[in-house]
């Protein structure tokens, strides 16, 4: 029987190392997913809370950094992360199709590859759809007129006046279905990926961060939409 | 259903969808077969000789299927069955009795679905790719006669259970074929974690990972999502923590410039 | 030509092993690997061995003298060398490491396989294969086999078998599993290195006998059914063993003896071929569809007490319902000094009488219930259900799997199955066959195990082969070489091939009107019946004219679909049912010559006044080795030209050992 071996081996160029790209760069969402929401959360505390907040992410480090540049470097670190992990999510997606060109008639086995996969890509879309909503083109929606304008400088503005409206929250919402999923699988992932998880225990308390992280994100961002939605915070 | 004499009431009528390939190249398709009277006590193995009995005394070819030593030790059996790697059970498809199914079922057959695993003919795939990985580094290299005395290097039993507990995989290819991703890894992992928890694996410890993992990519196995679904398909339950272990000795020997 | 000994055969010429140096056996295998010539590592290269089999035999001898730097081609029927049958053995590996200070010595460990034997093997090889036993643990050690180990990380040891030291290395109940992979990765490292080169799914279908020398195979690309010829500087057989002719067994379904027995066609000699062995613990048969037979482990008698009712109408009960005083727990009243752990052969044989009396238990298969029960009720009273299944969980759910029954609550039931077969091609000290260069190890060999092998003895005997002595000992045969190189067009050659092709074709041409297996199915019946646990003269004489009648049919009436030129697995069936078809005469005009009882082989008329084995030292001091009788070609029969086999006598000679009658009372 033919047999083929491969010259020259590399470690970079396996399944694996995309694998640990993934982790590394899914992992660096995850922190900044957190502290997101921890500043979202910030609403509750009321319009110059939020609002100094949203300064202060642009002035952190002034002045050895210009304004914003934290946040720069942020961006920057969060568009490479993000085509690193879709570069490795989508040649491994790809992969696994050729690795298996012939479907089964039945198959019985969990689905959860493909809900990451469109999972992701539906976070994706939320993410493009959000940027252009907060931070890039800023349609308000809710207010026609001059008011505009004063909504748009304050984020906190920005953020009730959006919530105010009850589709809009299900958009949210949706997306928070959608990034708890991937989390609540990824952050475990990330772990087996990274080599935590060598015994069953360990395994079993990484699927528990995956779980917890998951709630605690989709918890945490859910509060500050609903609580706009329903009068808490106006 | 055709109306059947059963010799036993606990016995079962079923209808069988079987893969029929002719081979490599003919494109295949599922054939429907009907066969009555099958004793709870039959392993799925047996039942399907049987139904091959039949199939040759009405002068139609036999179903091809792969099996050895029929319990569950040798890996050569593996059908899909119904959806699940080796059926039902946590066992290999040599042990799967007919008790695990009820009269009137009806199964579906197919093997292992994987391009790494080409098939061969009706229900039978090559899985030689896996013993290619074997080639790439999974061994210790010792030359007979170089061997120190048994004893000179003990093992801690932590270890030692570990290590034997990956030993028991048995080369079946359910693993790949539960895979959503038609991944090795679990086979691979398994092997890995054998000879890198002893003491004697320690100094091809990262070449091999390298070499192992470079050649299932090679021979087109999908990369791994930590689905998990490969280990609740072991028959011998390989856990999914060996994966953890290759996908950290990769990284180690990776660190080390591998 | 002298006559027809029992109408069935006749007698040659006696023969001896020549190899074994003449110095006392301590020092034999020193000198015999002193003496042996040597090639130097540069021709090695030059020098082809083709190995059949990748078992632990085949697979440690093809890695080790790959390493040597010779070129080897390796060959297995099944998909890829680490499924060889020998990955099914449970138990352990024996070894005189004497790791537990309780009195082992290689001494003690030769003794008691000669004494297991009952004095029907050669004192030379089985010292030998006592000597090289430690090695052997040191090799599979260093390449990662994981022993059982104790706490503190040494090696852990049991006793295994019935002898009195713990010399029994092991690894769960997967012993032979560890142990074949290991050699099997020694192997792939070896083809990876370029030095093996593997066929798997291929089959020996004939061997090439070139100017008197073993020369190559025949061997069919069962996935393409390509007639290929592999041409070497010698040929080892490693293709196990042929208890498959009974049809049930516990051997794995491809286990055959084609590639012995086309070799013994040949011109090889066919050692002891009624020697079997029946094990006793197996899984009883359930049904007609049975395909096989699945082994318990031994160690299950070391806490299982076995019993049967004491009468008749109680086999029906639940075994629960019967009170103790009904119950005969036969081997403890036979055999008070071993009681449940009484040698394979005396426990089976009477599990066998008692369902004979009419006292088994489980379903009737045929007139009688085959099965008698392995209580582990007073075990589990005594250490608690926990320290049971601590022990013997895994055996457990196997028999919970294959049975529908929970051992921890009702007895579970065994019976003998066929096992084990000690004989095999005949081979001097350096494991050369009759013909030259033609080398047989592992169990495919007559071996060393006399008349019965003792557990945990078999894969000891395969690696010992494999690793230590085949390397050795070829090496003075190959130093003689490479020998004129032999063309694809040789007469012999051609001849090889041309016997496969038309064996292929005229089986595929009979269509008749029986399948394969209902073949082979038959030959096992009478096989069981005539040449199984309990043999006599009229049994024997019958079963071989059974045996001609059947073999006749099978070459009118088999059926075979499908062509040649794919996998074909009924094809490769029926080749091999066609030779168990001769095989199974072999061994009945064995079992008929030898009228003595000893260890497996137990001749009805050969017996003490208590029912016990009655050997007959004065008569039968020696191993039968059989020479092919190439007879008339029979019209009814076109595929097969047996004649009347040559009996050739190797006596047997005890030097070291004083002979006994084996007691267990
Ligand atoms: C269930 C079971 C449990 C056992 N437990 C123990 C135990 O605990 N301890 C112990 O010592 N022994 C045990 N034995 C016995 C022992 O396992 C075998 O005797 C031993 O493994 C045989 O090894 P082998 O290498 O000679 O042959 P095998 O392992 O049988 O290998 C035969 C090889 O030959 C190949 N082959 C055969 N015919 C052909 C052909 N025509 N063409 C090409 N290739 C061919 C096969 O593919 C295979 O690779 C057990 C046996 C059984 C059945
Ligand atoms: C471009 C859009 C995205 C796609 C296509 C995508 C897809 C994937 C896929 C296929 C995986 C591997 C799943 C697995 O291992 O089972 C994955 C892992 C992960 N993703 Fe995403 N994802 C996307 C965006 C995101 C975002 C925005 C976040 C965080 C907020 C995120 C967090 C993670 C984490 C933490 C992992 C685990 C890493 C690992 O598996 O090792 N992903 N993603
Ligand atoms: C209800 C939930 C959310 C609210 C109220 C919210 C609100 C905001 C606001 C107000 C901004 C603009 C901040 C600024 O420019 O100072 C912003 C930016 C951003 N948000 Fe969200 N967000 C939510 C959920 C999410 C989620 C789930 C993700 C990712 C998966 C996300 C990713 C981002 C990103 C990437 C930016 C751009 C940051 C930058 O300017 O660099 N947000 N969000
Ligand atoms: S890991 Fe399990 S499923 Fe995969 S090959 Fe090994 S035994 Fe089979
Ligand atoms: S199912 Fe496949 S995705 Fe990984 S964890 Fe198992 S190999
Ligand atoms: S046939 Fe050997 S594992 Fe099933």
């Amino acid at each position: 029987m033919a047999t083929t071996t491969l010259s020259a081996p590399t470690a970079r160029k396996t399944t694996i190392a995309l694998k640990l790209l993934m982790a590394v760069t899914g992992a660096f969402f995850v922190l900044y997913v957190l502290l997101h929401m921890y500043g979202n959360l910030k609403v509750l505390a009321g319009q110059e809370a939020f609002d100094t907040y949203a300064h202060h992410l642009r002035t952190f480090g002034e002045p050895m950094l210009p304004y914003g540049g934290l946040l720069w470097i942020f961006r920057i670190l969060l568009l490479g992360s993000l085509i690193g992990h879709a570069y490795a999510a989508f040649t491994l997606w790809s992969r696994a199709g050729s690795a298996r060109k012939t479907k089964y008639a039945v198959l019985k086995t969990a689905a959860s590859a493909q809900w990451m996969r469109w999972g992701g890509v539906a976070i994706l879309l939320f993410v493009v759809w959000h940027l252009i909503h907060f931070t890039i083109v800023k349609p308000v929606i809710n207010v026609d007129g001059p008011d505009a304008a004063a909504i748009k400088a304050s984020p906190y503005t920005m953020v009730v006046a959006s919530f105010q409206l009850w589709w809009m929250v299900l958009i949210y919402l949706l997306a928070l279905a959608a990034l708890g999923l991937h989390l609540a699988h990824g952050v475990f992932s990330a772990q087996q990926t990274l080599g935590f998880t060598q015994t069953p225990k360990a395994r079993a308390r990484a699927k528990g961060i995956g779980n917890l992280t998951a709630a605690l994100v989709v918890v945490g961002f859910a509060i500050p939409p609903l609580s706009i939605l329903f009068g808490l915070v106006k | 259903m055709a109306t059947s004499t059963k010799s036993d009431p606990k016995n079962m009528d079923l209808t069988l969808r079987i893969w029929r390939q002719d081979g490599p190249s003919d494109r295949g398709h599922l054939q429907t077969y009907e066969v009555s009277d099958i004793s709870p006590d039959m392993s799925f193995l047996e039942m399907l000789d049987v139904l091959n009995e039949q199939l040759n005394a009405k002068g139609e070819e036999p179903i091809a299927f792969d099996s050895d030593c029929r319990e569950g030790i040798c890996g050569m059996c593996g059908l899909m069955i119904s959806g699940h790697a080796h059926g039902p059970e946590k066992t290999t498809t040599c042990q799967l009795h007919m008790r695990s199914f009820k009269d009137g079922d009806t199964i579906t057959v197919e093997p292992w679905r994987a391009d790494a695993f080409p098939i061969i003919k009706d229900l039978v795939v090559d899985r030689s790719s896996f013993d290619r990985i074997i080639q790439a580094g999974g061994f210790i290299s010792v030359n007979t006669g170089s061997a120190p005395e048994a004893n000179a290097a003990p093992v801690p039993k932590q270890k030692a259970d570990r290590a034997f507990q990956s030993a028991e995989c048995i080369g079946c290819g359910a693993c790949v074929a539960a895979c959503p991703n038609a991944s090795a890894m679990l086979f691979m992992g398994a092997k890995v974690t054998h000879l890198g928890e002893l003491p004697q694996g320690q100094p091809e410890r990262w070449a091999r990972v390298v070499s192992m993992v470079s050649q299932h990519d090679h021979e087109g196995f999908g990369g791994c999502t930590n689905t998990g679904a490969c280990s609740v398909a072991c028959p011998k339950g390989i856990p999914q923590d060996v994966i953890s272990t290759l996908n950290k000795d990769l990284r180690t020997a990776m660190r080390q410039g591998g | 030509m002298t006559d027809l000994i029992h109408g069935v055969y006749t007698e040659g010429e006696k023969i001896a092993d020549t190899k074994a140096p003449k110095v006392p056996v301590a020092g034999m295998w020193e000198k015999r690997k002193m003496d042996a010539a040597l090639v130097n590592p540069a021709n090695r290269r030059k020098l082809s061995v083709i190995i059949v089999g990748t078992g632990l035999a085949g697979g440690a001898a093809a890695a080790t003298l790959g390493e040597a730097g010779y070129h080897v081609k390796s060959f297995c029927y099944q998909d890829s060398p680490r499924r060889a049958h020998s990955i099914a053995a449970q138990g352990g590996i024996n070894a005189a490491k004497n790791y537990k200070e309780d009195g082992d010595s290689v001494y003690r460990l030769f003794y008691d396989t000669v004494k297991g034997g009952d004095y029907r093997s050669r004192e030379t090889n089985v010292y030998r294969l006592a000597e090289v036993s430690a090695n052997i643990i040191d090799q599979c050690v260093a390449q990662g086999v994981p022993f059982a180990r104790e706490y503190g990380g040494l090696l852990d040891n049991r006793s295994f078998g019935g002898v009195q030291v713990s010399r029994t290395f092991y690894a769960r109940g997967q012993t032979g599993q560890q142990l074949l992979i290991g050699a099997y990765q020694a192997l792939e490292r070896q083809v990876a290195a370029g030095t093996v080169e593997m066929f798997t799914r291929h089959e020996m279908l004939e061997l090439i006998v070139e100017d008197g020398r073993a020369r190559g195979i025949i061997a069919r690309d069962l996935v393409t059914g390509e007639i290929q010829t592999h041409l070497a500087d010698a040929v080892v057989l490693a293709s196990g063993g042929y208890g498959n002719v009974f049809f049930l067994s516990t051997n794995a379904m491809g286990s055959n003896v084609t590639a012995n027995w086309r070799a013994h066609r040949k011109g090889a000699y066919f050692g002891n071929p009624c020697y079997t062995q029946i094990h006793p613990t197996c899984i009883p048969v359930s049904g007609d569809h049975q395909s096989k037979l699945t082994l318990m482990s031994e160690s299950l008698r070391n806490d299982g007490r076995i019993w049967v009712p004491k009468k008749r109408e109680d086999c029906e009960k639940d075994p629960r319902t019967i009170p103790e005083a009904d119950r005969d727990y036969y081997l403890e009243r036979i055999y008070p000094a071993f009681g449940n752990l009484v040698p394979r052969d005396i426990a089976s044989r009477q599990a066998k009488n008692m369902c004979d009396e009419g006292r088994g238990v489980g379903p009737m298969v045929g007139d009688f219930r085959r099965g008698v029960y392995l209580d582990f009720a007073d075990a589990i009273k005594r250490l608690g259900q926990k320290a049971v299944e601590e022990k013997y969980g895994n055996l457990f759910d196997m028999y919970a799997r294959i049975t529908g029954e929970n051992p921890y609550e009702t007895p579970m039931r065994i019976y003998p199955a066929v096992h084990y077969t000690m004989g095999g091609l005949w081979v001097d000290y350096d494991l050369q066959s009759t013909i030259p260069g033609l080398f047989v190890t592992g169990e495919a060999n007559f071996s060393d195990h006399g008349a019965n092998r003792l557990g945990a003895s078999a894969l000891m005997q395969g690696l010992a082969d494999g690793y230590f002595v085949l390397p050795n000992t070829i090496r003075d045969y190959l130093a003689k070489g490479p020998f004129p190189k032999v063309s694809e067009d040789a007469p012999a050659v051609v001849e090889a091939r041309t016997a496969v092709e038309e064996r292929t074709k005229r089986l595929l041409a009979i269509k008749g009107e029986r399948s394969v297996d209902s073949f082979h199915k038959e030959l096992g019946n009478i096989m069981w019946e005539y040449c199984g646990m309990e043999r006599t003269e009229a049994g024997l004489l019958k079963a071989i004219d059974l045996i001609r009648g059947l073999r006749a049919e099978f070459w009118r009436n088999v059926k075979i679909l499908g062509s040649a030129d794919t996998l074909n697995q009924s094809l490769e069936k029926a080749g091999r049912v066609a030779d168990f078809l001769e095989l199974g005469e072999l061994m009945c005009i064995d079992a008929l010559h030898r009228a003595e009882s000893c260890g497996g082989h137990f001749r009805a008329e050969s017996q003490t006044e208590d029912g016990e084995a009655l050997r007959h030292d004065d008569q039968f001091l020696y191993v039968a080795a059989w020479e092919f009788g190439d007879g008339e070609s029979d019209p009814n029969q076109p595929g097969s030209t047996m004649g009347a086999p040559v009996l050739h006598k190797e006596d047997l000679v005890y030097e070291a050992i004083e002979l006994k009658q084996r007691s267990y009372k």
